[in-house]
């Protein structure tokens, strides 16, 4: 049976996880309410399908994983839990904000996290999209050098709002403005919006941003980047601080990944420990989701395989040999009087097979 | 994957500008020069593949990916937020988002104000930072008219010379943003196209900056 992208791609991640030590995760499909309402903003959308149950709880569809696995964390002093799942989401998602159920498969790696946890998260991210198309792109940032370089900016609170949405818009002439407008230096938000860039050209940014809480993030960014290098990634994994989540949840190394034909971002991700000291812990956590659904819009792998064959002027012999050759190939051959419109076709000239396509 | 560079250009005045100083920054499509109904054109030479669509329809092209690049007023990114780059302010078809008024206006603010406007998101935004209660009643067209029948007691809405606005008796109130055309990039193809697309604005930038 030929399986389907996200069927293949859910296998892959699965037998990834679990050889790096992640455990699967399964989770009813509901969870309270109230779970959702206490931290709305860590939501990709606040809207969620409730009902109420025979005992007069209010619950919810859930719309997100990670604050289900989160609420369970246990704080104790060495001990990391590392989970993985791949599990139906429900969130607005249609052209008219319409509810659509959604796979997303994804890991949380939560506890007294060290650096390597870090690394291992960030390079499973890369190593995951890897395994989905080898072009991909994962841009990495760190929320701790974002928030404490609007924190030195000088800017209000309501205008370092605005900056971090200029941050994540790539959208450096209005970022300039608005610090004119405040009267304040726009020299270090600039460097963060005008840079792309590997490990090697983070080390011009040092001189920029030279508060002590920017040297530490740009160094633990610094060491994630040059081991996901080191390990072979270079080239496809970047520093891009448009990559930015929000500053109530997230605290260090966030993550956007990329695949060639799909229009967004696949794979989001980050340290959230500041989401965990809301829940009154003391664990740190990072993690991140991958939209599944997403994979169907790059449906150029599966179309690039259609065939039909034109038997007129073959031998039989010969048409069920073309047939079992394509077959072996992978290729899926499709009936003519299917409606699907098969990028290839096979006919035969004078005994010869002839593509068309 | 497509080697090409799609950009959807705004139909009309906008994206003749447009497309006359990307035609200067070496990004030239003769074809899109003779009038006709045809709505995509390439140039293979120059890597390009320019398309028309409505001016509020760019930020969709570009959000899905369906272009590359495009060009879109302030207004339209406002309104309806798409998650793209925006890499440049063209300065190109510059006017405000404003709340105009009947001249004499004065506003009662024991009761909730009523504003007619094409640009709810807009509006609402604006008037919630204030803290003023309003009720907002969504046109598609002729705005100015809504206070002159009694339907709205202000409008929000584009002015670029103000004389429509002068010509229904109406004058503007307050400025609530201004308004330029943007070069906008879809997320996911700024970082496969990265080094065409920075061209491209950067190229945009010499010539319009």
């Amino acid at each position: 049976m030929k399986l389907m992208r996200e069927e293949k791609a859910l296998l892959a991640l699965q037998e990834l996880y679990e050889s790096c030590g992640y455990r699967r995760f399964r989770m009813s499909r509901f969870e309270e309410y109230r779970l959702y309402v206490q931290n709305k903003d860590f939501l990709v959308s606040d809207q969620v399908i409730t009902f109420t149950d025979p005992s007069g709880k209010l619950m919810a569809l859930k719309p997100d994983v990670t604050l289900s696995i989160i609420k369970h964390a246990v704080d104790a002093p060495g001990k990391v839990q590392k989970l993985y799942y791949h599990e139906n989401v429900y969130r607005p998602g249609g052209a008219m904000g319409s509810f659509k159920e959604i796979m997303q498969a994804g890991l949380e790696c939560v506890g007294d996290l060290q650096s390597y946890h870090v690394a291992e998260v960030a390079y499973l991210a890369a190593k995951s999209l890897e395994s989905l198309d080898a072009g991909f792109v994962l841009d990495i940032s760190h929320m701790g050098l974002i928030g404490a370089t609007l924190e030195a900016s000088g800017l209000s609170k309501d205008a370092q709002k605005q900056a971090l949405a200029c941050l994540h818009q790539k959208n450096a002439h209005e970022l300039a403005a608005l610090c004119a407008a405040e009267g304040v230096d726009s020299a270090q938000l600039l460097a963060l919006v005008n840079f792309a860039g590997d490990a090697k050209q983070l080390d011009d940014l040092c001189a920029v941003l030279s508060a002590p809480e920017q040297k530490q993030a740009l160094q633990e960014l610094s060491q994630v980047v040059s081991a996901l290098e080191a390990m072979g990634m270079g080239g496809r994994v970047q520093v891009d601080f448009s990559c930015a989540g929000a500053l109530k949840y997230y605290s260090g190394l966030v993550f956007k990944g990329y695949l060639p034909g799909i229009h967004k971002s696949v794979l989001t991700g980050g340290q959230y420990d500041k989401l965990l000291a809301k829940m009154g812990k003391t664990s740190r956590a990072i993690g991140f989701a991958i939209y599944m659904d997403l994979l169907e819009e790059d449906a150029s792998e599966e179309n690039g395989l259609l065939y039909r064959i034109d038997p007129a002027g073959a031998e039989l012999s010969q048409v069920l040999a073309c047939a079992e050759k394509l077959r072996a190939q992978g290729s899926v051959l499709v009936s003519a009087d299917e409606a699907v419109s098969s990028r290839y076709v096979i006919k035969f000239q004078n005994g010869e097979e002839v593509c068309y396509g | 994957m497509d080697n090409f560079i799609n950009i959807a250009l705004p139909k009309g005045r906008l994206g003749d500008k447009v497309y006359a100083a990307l035609k200067q920054a070496g990004y030239p499509c003769e074809a899109l020069e003779d009038p006709g109904r045809k709505l995509i054109f390439e140039n293979p030479e120059a890597g390009v593949r320019y398309f028309w669509v409505k001016p509020s329809d760019v930020a969709i092209y570009v959000e899905r990916g369906a272009a590359d690049l495009g060009v879109a007023g302030k207004d339209i990114l406002l309104e309806y937020a798409p998650d793209v780059y925006e890499l440049l302010d063209l300065g190109l078809g510059k006017c405000r988002m404003a709340v105009a008024a009947p001249k004499g206006f004065r506003d009662d603010t024991r009761r909730t104000l009523k504003v007619a406007t094409k640009f709810p998101h807009i509006a609402g935004s604006y008037y919630t930072s204030l803290g003023r209660d309003i009720d907002i009643i969504k046109l598609n067209g002729s705005i100015e008219i809504a206070p002159i029948l009694g339907l709205s007691d202000v409008i929000v809405d584009i002015v670029e010379t103000g004389s429509t606005l002068r010509e229904n008796n109406l004058e503007v109130v307050e400025t609530v943003v201004p308004i330029s055309a943007r070069l906008i990039a879809n997320t996911a193809q700024f970082k496969f196209k990265n080094q065409k697309i920075l061209a491209i604005r950067n190229s945009l930038a010499k010539i319009l900056g």
